[in-house]
């Protein structure tokens, strides 16, 4: 686990005061607050329908709160597009995989970097000089990728025909072209089997640990959660219950009766 | 052969000068192919060398080797012989245990391994290594927060040299004077045999043994620098530490390394390498694929396919033996060859091969063909670690399915009273390394070793191996049990993987099977047969139909040979479980462990020789993260009516 605790005396990456989100008179979010430091795991967690996509559909501006402030590096953040929040530094992977189902793995990594390329459509399809140039740079970064996630043996192959789990990790590989600041996780770990997932918590936490990315996760396997996360925010029914450390959120009562349920 | 180098190291310095240019070494790194020529290996494994010694590397030492196929790896080898010191390759895939024992038996002081998962392992077992000291690696992935003085990079040993060579003019020339004092009788590796049977043994070979044994090999195949080879193999195997090391250094030839075990039949087409060696089980494997991508294949590609495939059956052997064919079939198989044959030998990265080899177990004669028909030249040999791999090869154009070949060059053969196969040659093992007990089992006073095979030469001065000599057991009846030749015969089938043969002292033989998934779950597709499990598919009553077929045509064959129609299997189950390294039941290069099988499955097999047509059976089962586990199972047991001798046959008629 990183040595990133909540540190007081830095500013966090991201911070959210007072969030509300409505859709008509059903309150997603109410009156949420919490923030992200840089260089940390952060989990958020809680039941089905406890708001924690949409959670992650403000942070990337997907939504737009009814109240509340959302402050990225130090300043308020203003109403965004989602695009405007990954031109800022935010990727996201999705819950149901969201990939190009016909292309291959490398072209959907390569598509992560589109926003990094600086030469037009033009210049691109005519692929001399500083176009090509600067493709072959992209391309070594989507390599150095394909090989920290172990996928060189599918490089080529249609992501459509792979198993589920590979799936997951070309997204991951896609987000993580961007160079994100963050990176939202939406159940990365959703309808693996335990190998899959061992897996995947190792490339999160190398990522985490060789590259510095910040990490914000929606899981649903505590397991996982509890060995990943440096914090934990509990949501249900839109409030914020409990936020702390994996030990903390699991002596909470209200956690307990909330989520984590009686032991069976 | 006076003009022979001493040592291992000796040949790397003499190629840094003739082949300079060449390239000796390739390997695929972030979707690159990158090349090192024998000038540059030389320069690498010269600061390698320096900068281990600096780290207090002395003659004598071992130091153990783990990891797949990387060129820091392959030249941590040189680079360690040239101290005068001891490479142990150990299998990477080996859990820790098993591991341990190898380690302290040979009382390594170093470890090179490739990345993290290995110096993890490693550090785990630690507390009973006293000997071992410092742990080297390649990749650095995972490796930051490790003490830097137990846990070094190779690069950083490297600089370690630079530093030492700065500082100390005459440090090459010692150098190079020091691998010219190498003697031609010095232990130069210790290979661990996997352990068919029992504990590991450090199989001690010598510079000779290596050097006059690649010699011998390069001559028979006409190897030169020209050549390409592809290395995927253990490297703690003996076949891929002469074939991707030894014989390279001494023809010259470059080694190329696969991007990750995954990528290797991606990247054998990207090299087509022209020297190439793979056990059955891989030629099996891309069979089967063929054979699977077909039936997936349009109707004119299918029919071209196959129609083509029977032309080479017809003539493409002799094609390749060089006998004569009639000139319209020639021109006939060329264009087979252009349609088919080429762009399928391209898929498969054998457009190039001059030379293939199989070794290790049987190959089925049709798939052996198959390879040869499409002007592959596959041929067999036969070898062992203690003989520097090296014992019988089958000479271009005298290729016979059944066979492994003549002697080697300067390799005797004899067969004991008792059936079994001896031999002599230069490349025969100095001894099992702290094992004066094995050594003296394994070979006599006058260097003949015991191979533990049973086999005769045949009319044309062949060998042929019938099974391991100890295996051959005896039926109740007195016939022959021969288990291999019988789990051979059902393995050839692509929906079997596996296969064990019980028979010596019983009334009749029956068997165990495993499927393969591969081709099973595809006909399963196919045939809209849903399952939800390996477990599930395994006792599939239509599995077990097509299973029953296969025993039917394997009991035709052995009814065929008068003295085998005893072993026609009479009774057979499909295991609900694949066999695995992991839970004990293989060993680490894939053979059946059969005591193991023996004890673990005893129910099983009980039921066999008893009326039952089911049986319950619980196992215990070692998941890939090291917790175990149990699965339960009601295996289903099938009788196979038995087919007459054929004499018998005859008279009915």
């Amino acid at each position: 686990m990183s040595s990133v605790q909540a540190d007081e005396g830095k500013p966090p990456l991201l911070s959210l005061d007072n969030v509300t989100l409505s859709f008509g008179g059903v309150k997603a979010i109410s009156d949420i607050s919490f923030n992200i430091q840089e260089g940390e795991i952060r989990a958020i967690i809680g039941p089905n329908g406890a708001g924690k996509t949409s959670m992650l559909n403000v942070i990337n501006g997907f939504y737009h709160p009814q109240q509340g402030t959302i402050t990225w590096r130090g300043k308020p953040r203003r109403r965004m597009k989602p695009y405007h929040a990954a031109a800022s530094g935010i990727a996201r992977t999705f819950q149901n995989v969201a990939l190009f189902k016909g292309m291959s793995t490398l072209d959907n990594i390569m598509s992560g970097r589109s926003l990094k390329m600086k030469r037009g459509m033009f210049w691109q399809m005519l692929h001399v000089g500083p176009a090509r140039n600067e493709e072959i740079e992209h391309r070594q970064h989507v390599e150095r990728i394909i090989d920290f996630l172990e996928i060189a043996s599918i490089r080529k192959q249609v992501v459509g025909r792979l198993p589920y789990g590979l799936q997951k990790r070309v997204e991951l590989g896609r987000a993580m072209a961007m160079e994100p600041d963050l990176l939202l996780l939406d159940e990365p770990m959703a309808g693996m089997n335990l190998e899959e997932k061992e897996d995947m918590s190792r490339f999160v936490l190398d990522l985490n640990s060789e590259f510095g990315t910040t990490i914000a996760l929606i899981e649903h396997d505590m397991g996982v959660v509890m060995d990943l996360a440096d914090r934990v925010v509990v949501l249900d029914y839109g409030k914020k219950i409990a936020d702390g450390t994996p030990a903390e959120v699991q002596a909470s009562q209200e956690v307990i009766d909330a989520y984590l349920g009686v032991s069976h | 052969m006076s003009d022979l180098l001493g040592s291992l190291p000796a040949y790397l310095l003499r190629n840094t000068e003739q082949f300079a240019d060449r390239v000796s070494m390739r390997h695929k790194d972030l979707g690159i192919w990158r090349e090192w020529t024998w000038a540059e290996v030389g320069d690498e494994v010269r600061r390698f060398s320096i900068g281990f010694a600096s780290l207090g590397l002395k003659q004598g030492d071992k130091v153990a080797i783990v990891g797949s196929n990387r060129p820091k790896l392959y030249w941590a080898f040189p680079a360690i012989q040239s101290c005068n010191a001891v490479p142990v390759p150990v299998y990477a895939d080996s859990v820790a245990e098993e591991m341990q024992y190898v380690l302290e038996h040979a009382g390594v002081r170093f470890a090179v391994c490739q990345d993290q998962e290995q110096v993890d392992k490693l550090l785990s077992i630690q507390d009973q290594l006293p000997a071992l000291e410092a742990i080297l690696y390649d990749e650095d992935r995972g490796l930051k927060g490790y003490d830097p003085e137990q846990v070094i990079a190779i690069t950083r040993v490297q600089a370690l040299g630079d530093e030492v060579i700065s500082r100390d003019k005459d440090i090459v020339a010692r150098w190079n004077q020091s691998i010219g004092e190498l003697g031609m009788d010095d232990l130069c590796v210790i290979l661990y045999t996997s352990g068919t049977t029992g504990r590991p043994k450090g199989v001690m070979l010598s510079n000779r043994n290596l050097i006059e044994t690649s010699a011998n090999a390069n001559a028979f195949d006409k190897l030169d620098h020209t050549e390409e080879t592809i290395a995927y193999l253990p490297l703690a195997w003996v076949g891929d530490h002469v074939f991707s090391y030894t014989q390279s250094l001494l023809a010259g030839y470059s080694v190329c390394c696969p991007e990750s075990p995954d990528t290797v039949t991606v990247n054998r087409r990207e090299i087509a390498p022209t020297y190439f060696f793979a056990p059955p089980r891989v030629f099996e494997g891309l069979l089967t694929t063929i054979m699977v991508s077909m039936e997936d294949a349009g109707r004119i590609k299918r029919g071209m396919f196959h129609h083509f495939i029977r032309v080479a059956n017809k003539v493409g052997e002799r094609i390749l033996n060089a006998e004569s064919v009639n000139p319209f079939m020639r021109a006939y198989y060329k264009l087979g060859d252009w349609l088919v044959y080429g762009p399928l030998k391209n898929r498969l990265g054998m457009s190039k091969v001059r030379v293939a080899y199989t070794a290790g177990e049987a190959i089925g004669p049709d798939i052996f063909r198959f390879y040869r028909s499409l002007g592959i030249n596959l041929k067999q040999l036969y070898g062992q670690t203690e003989a520097s791999v090296y014992i019988t090869a089958q000479p271009d154009g005298q290729i016979d399915a059944n066979t492994v070949g003549t002697p080697s060059p300067g390799v005797e053969l004899r067969i004991e009273d008792s059936g079994e196969v001896m031999y002599r040659s230069p490349g025969v093992f100095m001894g099992y390394y702290k094992n004066d007990l094995a050594t003296a089992d394994t070979k006599t006073n006058d260097g003949w070793v015991h191979t533990g095979d049973a086999g005769y030469i045949d009319d044309a001065g062949h060998l042929r191996i019938i099974d391991r000599a100890k295996d051959v057991g005896k039926l109740n009846s007195g016939g022959m049990f021969p288990p291999k030749y019988i789990e051979n015969k059902l393995k050839f089938f692509p929906n079997i993987k596996e296969a064990v043969a019980f028979g010596d002292g019983r009334d009749y033989v029956s068997v165990f099977i495993n499927i393969d998934l591969t081709s099973v779950a595809n006909w399963a597709e196919r045939n809209n047969i849903v399952y939800g499990s390996y477990q599930e598919l395994a006792g599939h009553p239509e599995v077990y139909q097509q299973i029953e077929q296969h025993v039917r045509q394997v009991n035709q064959d052995l009814v065929a040979e008068p003295q085998m129609a005893g072993a026609q299997i009479h009774r057979f189950l499909v295991l609900h479980k694949e066999l695995d390294a992991d839970d004990g039941e293989l060993t680490r290069t894939l053979k059946v462990r059969r005591k193991f099988v023996n004890e673990r499955y005893n129910v099983l097999i009980d039921a066999l020789y008893s009326d039952k047509t089911e049986q319950f059976v619980s196992t215990e089962v070692v998941f890939e993260d090291g917790r175990t586990g149990k699965i339960d199972a009601t295996v289903a047991i099938q009788t196979v009516d038995i087919d007459e001798p054929a004499t018998e046959l005859r008279q009915a008629s």
